[in-house]
This record gives C-alpha cells, structure tokens and sequence, in this order.
C-alpha cells in the first residue's frame, strides 16, 4: 500500500513536472490586435548551437494598413532547446517585439514561429529560419573566414576587402544554393581540392589539396551546405527515407 | 477485523499442501524481480524504440546487423571512463541516422576523435555509469557533474588542448579575454601543464598619475570607465560618489613627479589641428589606437588605449612628454618611440588635444580632501585590490587577491551560493559570475566587466576547461601550450629593435605580436637594398590593408644597423638565399613563367603583378618584386609555402621544379614598382 502510494506520487510529480514544462509562456494582456506579422530583422543568423545569435529577432505586428500596432501579444515558438529572453511581448510603440535567441543542441536548420491572434482569435504565424552550426561547421566556418571568403564574399568590411569585383568569373558565395545544391560532395571536393581549371571552372581558383586536410575540406563542405539557401537536401538513400 | 486474518491465513497456509503452494508462486514471483526490473527497465524501452525505428528504414537489414543488445559498455581505465551512454545512444555511429529527428539516436556530429577511444564523459561529463537517463544526464546527489550543455562543449576540447584549435573559436576566444581583461591578476589559473594563464598586457601603473592626468578625471574614470571610452577594459566597481572622491584623493596624494620630471616639447605657433589629422595618419596611430570618427563609429586597433577623448584625459605637457619619448613615463610600454621633431611633437599633441570627451568632467567638482577622505580611499584600494592591477605608491600587490580558479570546472555544487531565481548548474553559476557578479550580493568585490552575452559564454566556455579530469589524466593525452620562446635580440641591433618595439606587432622565433608578418626568416627573404628603402618610408605591399607599418623616422646609422643584423640573424637554414643567382634565370624562362603565372596558377587573381591589368587584392603586389626579394626564397616559397611562413593563406600548388624556376625567373624580372597612378 505504501509501495504504490510513492509509485503514485512519483507519477504524479513527474506528470507536475512535465506539464509546467509544456505550460504556455505566461498570459499577456494585450490592448490590441492585428492582421498581420512581419519580421523587421534578426532572420537567417547564421550562429552556433546553444548560443545566443548576434542579433535580436525583431517582428512587427500590423494592422489593415500596414502600420505597426501597439500592444498586441507576439508568442515565440521553437523546437527544442531553442530558448527567447523574452517568449511572449506585447508590441512596443512602433509595433515592434525584440527578443533574444539562442539555438538549440543540434546543428542545422530551425524553424521557429512567432504568432500573434487577430480581432476573431485566429493565429497569424510568421515562420522564421535560423542555422546553427555545430562542430564540424564551425571549423568549416572559421577556415572559410581565413581561405575562402576574400574572393567568395562580396561584402566588404574595413578589415577586410571583398576581392570579388576583381576576378573576371564572379565565385559563387557559399549561400547561393540554387547552384551550389546542384553540386554534389564529390564535386564540392574536387573543387576545392584540385582547382577551378580541373573541373573546367575558373583556374583563378587555385588547388587546396596540399595546404588544407581532407577533414579540413570535409568541414568546408559541411559548412557550404549548413548555409546553403535555399536550404540544401542531400539526396541519394537518406533523403528517399523522409 | 482478526478473524477476516485469519480465514486469509487459513486460506493461504491452512494445511501443509496450500503452504507449500502459496510459498512456491511467492518464490516465484520473487525470482520474477530480477528479470522483470531488467525487462522494464529504461534503457531496454530505448533499444525496443531504436530497433522500431530502424525497421522502418530502408538501411535496416544493416543497421539491426550493428545492433548488440544489453548493456553496452565503453572502459578506458587509464581515462577514467567507464561509459554506458551507447546503451541508449545507438545510432552514434550509424552514418545514415544523421537525419533522424530523435536526439537519443542519431549519429554523432564529425569530430576527429573515435568516440570508443575517447568516451562521451570525456567531452561530455554526465555520469557515465548510470542506466537511466535521470542519472547519466543530470546532477543527482551521489554525482554533481551534470551534462555539459552543448553551447560550452568546447570546455570538453580545452581540457586536453591547451594550444588554440581552429574548430573552437569559443574557447580560443575564452582563453584570449581572459588575458586580455587581466582575470589572472586576482585569480591564479594554473594549467595542467605547469604553466599559467598570463594577462597579456600591464595596466598603467598610478605612481606618476598626477603628471598624466587631473583628480576630476580620475574621479569620472573609475566611476565609469566606459563612459570615457567604449572600448576601455577596465571594470565597473559602481563606486558611490563618495567612494569615487576619496579613491581619486588617495590616488593623487600617493602619485609622485616623474624623476628626471617630464621635459614637454614646446614648439611656436598655433597648434594646426588639420596637419596633425594628416601626421596621425601618416603615422599609422590608428593601426594600434582606435577613435570615435565622424560617424560615431570606433574604428582602429586595440593593441592602444583608444583616443577619443584623451584631450580631456591627458594634460598637455604630459602628451607631449609621452610622444616625443614614451619610454620615460612607461618603460614598459608597447609604444614605440618615434623620432619625432619638436615641430612634430607639437603638432600630433595639437591634434590629440583637440579630441575631447565632451560632458566627461563637465559635472565633476570637488573640493580639496580632508585627511579622513584620504584615509577611507585608502582603505577602500586596499579592499577593492587596486594594487593587483596598477602600481600605487605605498601600496604593495596583494597575493592571490580572490578565489583560485585552476580546478573551478569540477567544482563541487555544495561549494557554491546561488541566488534566488538563478538554475543550479555549475555553468550557469560560472556565467553568471562572470558576467553579472555583483548579483550575487552587492559587497562582493569582484567589479562588473563589460562583455556581450557571447563573451561571456565564451569565459564560461574556458573556465570550464579548467576540471579535475584535465588534471589527472594521463599526460601523454595532453597537447601542451606553445611555450614562447625568451628570445631577445642582442646587441645594438637590439637595443634598436627594442627602441622601436618591433615585436608589439612583428613575430620571431614565435615570439612577438600577431599584427604584422613574421620576420622569421626576413633575412633569407629580402635584398638589402630593399630594405633600405623600405625602412626609410614604409610602403604598403598590401593593397587592401589597414593596419600598416608606421614610418619611424630613422637615421641613415638605425637603419644599416637594422639592416645588417635582420640579414645576418633572419635565415632560414633550409637553403642559402644565394643559390640562385640572376645568371640562372634566363628571359625564355620568364616567357614561360608569365604564361604558368597567369595562366595554369591564376596568381593574378590574388595578386599584382602589372597594375595596367591585374586587380588581385589578396596577396602583396608584385610589382617590383625582383628588387625585393632573393630568388632562392621565390622560388622556396612557391614550392612550399607554409614551410617558410606557417598559416599563410597562399596555397600550395604543388608547383614542380621547372615550373617554380620559370616563374621565379618571371617574378625577379619585375623591377618596376610601378603605380596605381601609372595604371591610371
């Protein structure tokens, strides 16, 4: 009898604690509604897992003309792990909730949601898209930053010129999916490691295969395609499963 | 009641037969225990739910083939690590479960480790023991090392990697601040392998400070020091008025005139603010000094304090002083000393007296210090550990000032005073500490840093390298940190070298700065008429570079001392820089070399070799390379790069013989510099 009583409050505990963690972020009062929800700023960061992007996301809720409404509740939503300092707002003066985001423990992409209810209750969602990068992207990332993004990039910075302008065949930036995701691994690495002129490519990129190691390329690859937008499917035998 | 106990008695135990038959099925079902806990147990659900989810897949036949059922166990006894987490985890190395949606089985991002010679507690921490998710994940009261959360896993790397890796900027960039911001003044941070965390640069000591500055600037200083200057890396104390004012008093009364005192450069006339711009500029002030421009942006380097209202900081006599010889205030300075006329010298301080923090001081006011103020600041520098920072006149460097933190990552959670409100983990204890400390009770000392969430996390990151298991583990698992070299020039040459401070930014034999190339094996690089020249009016070689050498105004004597000892001393032993002469290299070969530059290598792309036709921005303009460099070396460097200069970005192309002899040949017929005006 007392056996089961603790099973049974254990239960109970666990079940308590379960429910507050799927509780709704705490109720807000809003004083006005809109039609529609549009982001302002902090979409497709590219960060790292478990930490908190650069930017805030910044969404504005509109009414019927298009101008910011003040004081309608924005509720955050994102799979697991990802985290918002603060979950849920009301709109601030211009329309506006600012809100912090870090990623969760998985690298790749993260749909998270911010909604906000029209005049009749009805959710308006506004999805956005976030990458985290994990290990392996990451040291593709911080190589990209010391080989590839000089001639790959074409914004400039006062530390560092983009060299794009100056190359006769353009190189494509590493979020230009609509190419890149045409390219499977093995031509991505035979770019990279034998040169333009080998693939019949620019011979203005030059071979890597005897300064940069074959993990080295393979973080470089896995990092062109965590950027990749549109976002790239590998294809083959894992993406028939889905 | 009784009598109901006694007919169930009766019922079960009544005779010899029903004893015997109740005391079987309990023995039974006592012997049920074991298998049954077994069957419910946890970690067999996770198995049954992985081998569900594998049969669904088109893998499968593969994938159950890989499947051991029970426990599954990785022991590495001289790691300490005895690891159960494959039991659950079973798609860790299972390359096509990289897609699926449940965490518990999919496969192991790439690292370069294997995961059965390393174990997951190792990186990971958790218990590694345990079987139920409960106990492996999170802190129990038998084990206070939870999961590390994945945004510090790279705490896991620092643990065994005490040199930085490029895949773990976090904790590079950890380790870099912690230097950088002086954490080790106050906290010793003693690493596995005997060495420590060193601050990388000296605060100003305080013992002239009177001579620098004004008590109200002082005051507003230590009230807020990034009010003064964004980019200050001096903490917050939030001093109250009061503290401030008597802080400020006991600092003036402690500081001392300069001995010989200071000699400001006086030179006639009105300060021209606009030639002084100009001989800033000229000066690369900004590749070290950073400063407010017209925009409202900091822009500059960050190896000076910044200058956007060092008017208000500074009095005259004392900048002009510093510039003229910055030597005699600081003999420790990383500032190199310019030889700067008088006219010079009061020009530049023209300028940098224009540039005046507006409203700074504007409020500032007050009134002479009694002796009781004086008394109370002193207490107060006492306290609050000024002394580990800067040097104070009557004041001694006080030992290990606050809490050592060599072991913090281990550290115990019993051991550690949360606030209200705040989660009960070790990581968020640390970033909380290092980011907010003053949370944690407002007398507490430890002064509020200012970082950005991302550098605290990296702090964090770095701190929680620092465990019981980076210290116990066998050594030989251990990549030690790069130990820099004592090397010091000698001679005059030396003295020179020193003089001008070519080491806050150049490196040699791996000691140095990291702001301009190393000079290594400039010796073997270089023909010394070049180099001359280059350092009579440094150009750029660049031509996309902001950071730039500045012009020292040398003597004709500095620079052939210069001179002689980087080509005598700055060799490579690889190879004589003489072993190509100019007689080797015909004009058929430089032909042949062109068409292999701009063709097969596409050097064009990164570099200058024509100003009429090539745009590459990335590598150093070639123009003019046959006066600059020594064949030997052109030809060393295109065959393998990164042997004379590691982590250049020029790739290895794997040139042959012929090819890299062709187009040496091609580079050394290079003699005119040539201009971009020219392409013009």
């Amino acid at each position: 009898m007392k056996r089961t009583f603790v099973a049974l409050s254990i239960v109970s505990l666990l079940a308590g604690g379960c429910s507050r963690k799927g509780k709704q972020p705490e109720t807000l009062k809003p004083t006005a509604t809109g039609v529609a929800i549009v982001e302002s700023s902090g979409g497709k960061q590219i960060g790292y897992i478990g930490m908190q992007l650069d930017q805030p996301l910044v969404v504005q809720v509109n009414d019927a003309n298009g101008s910011g409404v003040t004081g309608a509740a924005v509720y955050f939503s994102g799979r697991q792990g990802v985290v918002f300092t603060p979950a849920a707002a009301l709109t601030d003066s211009s329309g506006q909730v600012t809100t912090n985001l870090s990623l969760g423990q998985a690298s790749g992409r993260y749909n998270l949601t911010a909604s906000t209810r029209d005049a009749s209750g009805k959710n308006i969602d506004l999805t956005i898209e976030e990458i985290a990068l994990g290990y392996q992207q990451t040291l593709g990332s911080q190589l990209n930053g010391q080989y590839c993004i000089r001639c790959h990039d074409p914004e400039s910075t006062p530390q560092r010129v983009s060299n794009m302008d100056n190359l006769a065949v353009k190189p494509h930036p590493f979020t230009e999916g609509d190419t890149l995701n045409k390219m499977s691994d093995a031509d991505l690495e035979a770019i990279i490691n034998h040169g333009g002129a080998a693939l019949n490519k620019s011979p203005l990129m030059p071979p890597w295969s005897y300064t940069l190691s074959k993990s080295d390329i393979a973080a470089l690859i896995s990092y062109i395609r965590a950027v990749a937008d549109p976002p790239y499917q590998a294809g083959g035998l894992v993406y028939a499963q889905k | 009641m009784k009598n109901r106990l006694t007919e169930i008695w009766r019922l079960f135990f009544g005779d010899s037969a029903r004893a015997f038959g109740s005391a079987s099925v309990m023995l039974l079902v006592l012997l049920a225990i074991a298998p049954g806990k077994d069957h419910f147990s946890q970690w067999h659900r996770y198995q049954k739910q992985y081998l569900r989810l594998v049969r669904g897949r088109a893998d499968a036949v593969t994938l159950e083939r890989h499947f051991q059922p029970g426990i599954q166990q990785i022991w590495l006894p001289e790691q300490q690590v005895t690891d159960r987490c494959m039991t659950c985890h079973l798609g860790l190395k299972e390359a096509t479960l990289a897609d699926v949606s449940a965490v518990a089985f999919r496969k192991h991002p790439v690292i370069p480790h294997s995961l059965t010679e390393f174990g997951c507690t190792t990186c990971h921490r958790g218990q590694g023991a345990a079987t139920t998710v409960q106990e492996a994940h999170n802190a129990t009261e038998q084990w206070e090392q939870p999961l590390l959360p994945a945004k510090y896993i790279e705490a896991g790397c620092g643990q065994c990697h005490l040199e930085n890796l490029t895949g773990t900027p976090f904790l590079n960039q950890g380790r870099e601040i912690i230097s950088r911001y002086g954490c080790t003044r106050c906290h010793t941070i003693r690493r596995p392998d005997g060495t420590s965390i060193l601050p990388d640069r000296d605060p100003p000591s305080l013992a002239h400070i009177a001579d620098k500055t004004s008590r109200e600037w002082v005051y507003a200083w230590i009230k807020d020091p990034q009010a003064y200057a964004s980019t200050a890396s001096m903490p917050n104390y939030h001093l109250s008025d009061d503290d401030a004012r008597d802080i400020s008093a006991f600092i003036m009364v402690q500081s001392t005139p300069m001995q010989p005192p200071l000699q400001p450069v006086k030179a006639e006339g009105q300060a021209d603010v606009a030639a002084g711009t100009t001989l800033y500029g000229q000066s690369f002030c900004a590749s070290c000094h950073a400063m407010q421009n017209a925009a409202g942006m900091v822009a500059g380097g960050t190896l000076g304090p910044e200058l956007t209202g060092i008017g208000t900081k500074a009095k005259p006599g004392w900048l002009q002083d510093w510039v003229a010889n910055p030597y005699h205030y600081d003999p420790n300075t990383t500032m190199p000393r310019y030889r700067f006329d008088a006219k010079q010298v009061a020009t530049l301080v023209g300028f940098l007296e224009s540039k005046i923090a507006t409203d700074f001081v504007a409020n500032v006011h007050l009134d002479p210090a009694t002796p009781q103020q004086i008394e109370h600041g002193r207490r107060l520098v006492l306290e609050n550990g000024c002394a580990s920072c800067h040097e104070i006149n009557g004041v001694t460097k006080p030992e290990n000032f606050a809490p050592e933190l060599t072991r913090i990552g281990s550290k115990p959670l019993s051991q550690l005073i949360f606030v209200e409100g705040m989660n009960r983990t070790l990581p968020d204890y640390v970033a909380a500490k290092v980011g907010n400390p003053r949370i944690f009770g407002p007398s507490l000392k430890m002064p509020q840093f200012k970082l950005t969430p991302q550098q605290i996390d990296a702090v964090t990151t770095a701190l929680l390298a620092q465990t019981d298991r980076a210290f116990t583990q066998p050594p030989t698992m251990r990549i030690t940190s790069v130990q820099q070299s004592k090397y010091e020039p000698a001679g005059h040459a030396g003295q020179l070298m020193k003089d001008l401070r070519c080491f806050s930014c150049h490196m040699t034999n791996g000691q140095g700065g990291n702001m301009a190339p190393d000079l290594s094996y400039e010796g073997t690089a270089v023909q010394r008429e070049w180099l001359v020249e280059f350092l009579k009016n440094p150009e750029t070689l660049r031509p996309a570079l902001i950071r730039r050498m500045p012009k020292f105004n040398l003597s004709d004597t500095e620079i052939n001392t210069l001179t002689d000892y980087i080509l005598t001393v700055y060799q490579t032993s690889a190879f004589d820089r003489d072993s190509i002469p100019a007689s080797d290299l015909t004009p058929a070969m430089a032909d042949e070399g062109r068409d292999l530059f701009y063709s097969k290598f596409g050097c064009q792309g990164c570099h200058i070799a024509d100003y009429r036709s090539d745009k590459g921005y990335i590598g150093p303009a070639l123009a003019g390379m046959g006066k600059r460099f020594n064949a030997a070396w052109v030809y060393h460097w295109l065959k393998d790069p990164q042997a004379l200069r590691p982590g250049t970005i020029e790739p290895n192309q794997h040139v042959t013989d012929e090819e890299a002899r062709a187009v040496t040949a091609f580079l050394m017929s290079l003699k005119s510099a040539g201009t971009k005006q020219e392409a013009k």
